[in-house]
């Protein structure tokens, strides 16, 4: 199925989790946050949470900024 | 008083140092840490983005090396242009580093990033019934710092000169009038450019400087970092000090009586 992923297509398997998905982009257990379709995905529930078709998935960190 | 019995207390924490740095535009991780040692800053703002998918996953983080255990992380909204965008950025801050200090800003217009007040007004609003402690920056009006203050923002943040714009003190007297009416902290947030700016914003009575790109963009960062917190700490004590009056005429230093010529 195709999600959207920080703004680009992304073609992944059906019921990934964002866990899942974090841990295939290589971005697990890193200082991020993530956001799908406007809204908080809780780190404690990053395991739990399945992504459907569709989906618009932020991933977002810190970065230099003033 | 001396200055370490003086602290800066935002949100019900005291801070040593009136001193608070962006950490963007420097060449590397290495320059941003040693210039925000060099300033002696406790808070330390950072931006929230993208993260680059395609990038080393072992690259040092800009949290790997600005701890969180030992700054005050002050996530910023840099780059929203509305209250909707700026409010998704705080709740990914507090998602990312618990962090409910914010620095809110919502930009009007990409030439002067002067703030969009209305947007601002209604960030502000949200975020602070979500429960984040927002300093918010603003433009310096008197009636804007007044009304947000009384919306409950832990710290106002007028300009002194356009973001980035290194113009210095602009408006000196919309300053005076801003802090006489404050009831939070009040912190110059953008526009300075050397040490003599931010020496004259604590002169005063600010409550601290907020700055980024007047180091950053220095020839040596890290010696203009160190002439910021001098600067700080010069103006600071001249305002607790006081400062002699203004005068028209003269005045001798030395005795005027017992001169032996005629």
């Amino acid at each position: 199925m195709q999600i959207q992923v920080n703004g680009a297509a992304r073609e992944v398997p059906e019921q990934i989790t964002v866990l899942a998905l974090l841990a295939e982009l290589g971005w697990a257990d890193r200082r991020v946050a993530v956001e799908r379709n406007g809204e908080i995905v809780p780190r404690s529930t990053h395991a739990q949470a399945v992504i459907e078709a569709g989906d618009r998935l932020e991933i977002i960190q810190a970065v230099g900024g003033g | 008083m001396t200055i370490q019995k003086d602290p800066l207390v935002i949100a019900g924490r005291a801070y040593q140092s009136r001193l608070l740095v962006g950490t963007g535009k420097y060449k590397d991780f290495a320059e941003t840490r040693a210039a925000v040692d060099a300033a002696g800053a406790e808070i330390i703002t950072v931006a929230l983005r993208r993260v680059n998918l395609g990038q080393d996953k072992d690259a040092p983080n800009l949290l790997d090396v600005l701890p969180p255990d030992r700054f005050t992380i002050l996530p910023n909204t840099a780059g929203c242009y509305t209250a909707e965008d700026a409010v998704r950025t705080c709740r990914l801050a507090r998602e990312l580093g618990d962090w409910k200090l914010v620095k809110l800003e919502v930009i009007g217009d990409p030439q002067t990033l002067y703030p969009d007040m209305r947007q601002t007004y209604e960030a502000a609003k949200i975020l602070i019934a979500e429960g984040f402690e927002v300093m918010v920056y603003s433009v310096d009006d008197p009636v804007a710092c007044k009304t947000f203050a009384e919306m409950g923002c832990v710290a106002v943040m007028p300009l002194a000169a356009p973001i980035g714009s290194g113009l210095g003190i602009r408006n000196p007297y919309n300053l005076r009038i801003i802090l006489e009416q404050a009831t939070v902290p009040i912190l110059v947030d953008a526009g300075v450019g050397t040490a003599s700016d931010v020496a004259v914003a604590m002169e005063l009575g600010c409550d601290g400087v907020l700055l980024n790109t007047a180091i950053a963009a220095a020839k040596d960062p890290l010696l203009m970092a160190e002439a910021m917190r001098l600067g700080v700490d010069a103006g600071r004590k001249a305002f607790l000090a006081g400062r002699m009056p203004r005068k028209l005429y003269a005045s001798a230093s030395s005795p005027v009586d017992g001169t032996f010529f005629e």
